[in-house]
């Protein structure tokens, strides 16, 4: 009876484990962080010196600066690149539909640390690209692309770009097809009917595409330390740099807030957006 | 009859060329197209670069390979370590997907019948960890555990996985719960049946594409990790995406490129599964 008293579904009791193993190893561990961030070099106290050690160093402040240029970059490109891949989708006959599927998924099921390797043999000085122009007479000598902040932002695009992909296939899929029709039998051309009526209409499937694709981003730490090489630092790659190699864990801690806050602030933009957006379709 | 008010339908006369409406729908047309056949072959040209180097016959990661051969694939053979790394990551993958699925289908259950304020945070706070920093999040449980004095372990890394998996099975359970609706859990319930014999006979038959394809994906997070992994294991124990991505990142080894066409068969080869036994396209599209 006890038992079949906790399977009640409607106790809510069944979700507290989880929320329990959340709050003791996600919370707790995200506030202590917040809290190492503030901590001094003897250790006790309450201090702002990672912070100011952070903002003194014009590195640190270029780091943080390429590395939310790089997340807007890489939605804006998502975005542009993507809307038309899920309009060709949802335009496609069924069968297509199933392989366009595939093309769109197994990028994103992929491993990472594979898609990554990908572009490392594409941009590399042997790769596809620099044989490619050399064979064409386009260049002389091999290009660099490895190593460089496009070749980051080429490489996250791919990576990302399924998560702008999927959200906008369901946005497009939302809308009454009716209403292309009657703008077009009203004499609305092509490209009117798609800025008046479509794209109006998918704006929160691209606010979330955008937000995730902007967190994912600005969060990623395979790609850019692997295209990016030893030179080229984003905040992730300064947080392990700084927590593992240095041991500098109240740094690392305090680049970790920054960083966060980054994310969050972001979101609740995009949030705040998308809920206006939706307002003005309902 | 009001004739004279409705224009005769004769055509115009085409001198040459298209008409600019004709012009405007080509253009729209051309212009869609071509950006997005552009960005499909954006999104697979790096899977497909890796499946044709990994046969390369030569040494070096140069792209057109100058000859095919099978030989990074055969000296997979005798890479011992390569074999234990894998054994890992699958292992911690396994019993972090099995933890979660308990845990996930247990709250969403919980939430879905509930219409109290509280599940709105239990879903803020379930589904955080996917927009999260994932350095970030690791940096903050190496340093719980280190306070908490616990040494890294499979332990401590399964630990985190559980917290960065669990939303792809949460969110893909409540949404096959939510299509589900309450009707037919309250008739089990009516005729008598108990609440632990309705979940398994009723729910849990009809909710099970949404718990596998969840499953699926909480797989395949933990098994490609990285950025959580490397604050969260111990350094005897290596994990297969950590030890490719040293080898991509120090020596550019091209049997990085055989075990990435490996992953990649694999994935496909789960991905067709997974369409079969529950339309793995529906969930993620969503039509």
């Amino acid at each position: 009876m006890r038992i079949s008293q906790l399977l009640q579904p409607k106790s809510g009791q069944l979700a507290l484990p989880l929320a329990i193993f959340l709050q003791l190893f996600y919370v707790v561990p995200l506030l202590l962080l917040i809290a190492n961030s503030f901590q001094g070099d003897d250790g006790t106290g309450i201090s702002l010196k990672n912070y100011t050690d952070f903002f003194n160093n014009p590195v640190n402040v270029k780091v943080l600066i390429d590395t939310f240029v790089m997340g807007i970059q890489v939605t804006v490109a998502s975005l542009i690149i993507g809307y038309p891949v899920a309009y060709l989708y949802i335009n496609a006959p069924s069968f297509w539909k199933g392989i366009l599927t595939f093309l769109i998924m197994l990028p994103l099921l992929t491993s990472a640390v594979v898609r990554t390797f990908g572009w490392v043999v594409i941009l590399g000085r042997q790769g596809l690209i620099n044989t490619a122009l050399l064979q064409l007479g386009i260049i002389e000598e091999p290009i660099r692309l490895l190593f460089t902040h496009n070749g980051v932002l080429i490489a996250l695009t791919q990576v990302w770009m399924p998560m702008m992909v999927l959200p906008i296939v369901a946005s497009l899929s939302q809308i009454d097809s009716r209403l292309a029709a009657a703008s077009r039998s009203l004499g609305g051309g092509a490209w009117r009917t798609f800025w008046k009526i479509t794209f109006p209409l998918t704006l929160p499937g691209m606010i979330s595409g955008s937000l995730l694709v902007f967190a994912l981003t600005v969060s990623s730490f395979v790609t850019p330390s692997i295209i990016g090489g030893g030179q080229l630092i984003y905040l992730p790659t300064l947080i392990y740099q700084q927590g593992i190699i240095l041991l500098n864990q109240p740094f690392a801690a305090a680049v970790s807030t920054l960083l966060l806050i980054m994310v969050v602030v972001m979101v609740m933009i995009l949030t705040a957006l998308g809920r206006r957006s939706r307002r003005y379709i309902h | 009859m009001s004739s004279t008010l409705v224009n005769p339908p004769t055509p115009m006369p085409q001198e040459s060329g298209f008409s600019p409406r004709q012009l405007d729908q080509i253009s729209f047309q051309v212009v869609m197209q071509l950006i997005a056949w552009l960005g499909l072959l954006l999104l697979i040209a790096p899977s497909m670069i890796i499946l044709i180097t990994s046969f390369s016959a030569s040494p070096t990661l140069q792209f057109p390979p100058p000859g095919f051969s099978l030989q990074w694939y055969t000296s997979l053979f005798s890479f011992p370590e390569l074999r234990a790394a894998a054994l890992n990551s699958f292992q911690v993958a396994l019993i972090t997907t099995l933890v979660c699925v308990v845990l996930g289908v247990s709250a969403c259950l919980a939430m879905i019948n509930s219409k109290g304020r509280w599940v709105i945070a239990v879903d803020a706070l379930v589904m955080s960890p996917l927009a999260l920093p994932g350095v970030a999040l690791g940096l903050g449980m190496m340093t719980f555990f280190a306070m908490m004095g616990v040494q890294l372990s499979l332990f401590t890394l399964i630990v985190s996985h559980i917290v960065i998996c669990t939303p792809y099975v949460v969110r893909n359970v409540l949404a096959s719960l939510s299509q589900l609706g309450s009707s037919l859990q309250e008739a089990s319930t009516a005729l008598g049946a108990s609440p632990v014999y309705t979940f398994f006979k009723v729910t849990l038959p009809l909710i099970r594409p949404g718990v596998l394809i969840g499953a699926f994906m909480a797989f395949l997070t933990s098994f490609d990790n990285v950025a959580v992994t490397l604050f969260l294991s111990d350094a005897r124990t290596d994990m297969l995406p950590i030890r490719m991505w040293s080898m991509i990142q120090n020596d550019l080894d091209v049997r990085a490129a055989a075990i990435s066409g490996v992953l990649i068969f694999l994935t496909a080869l789960l991905m067709i599964l997974m369409e079969r036994f529950s339309s793995l396209s529906k969930a993620l599209i969503g039509n």
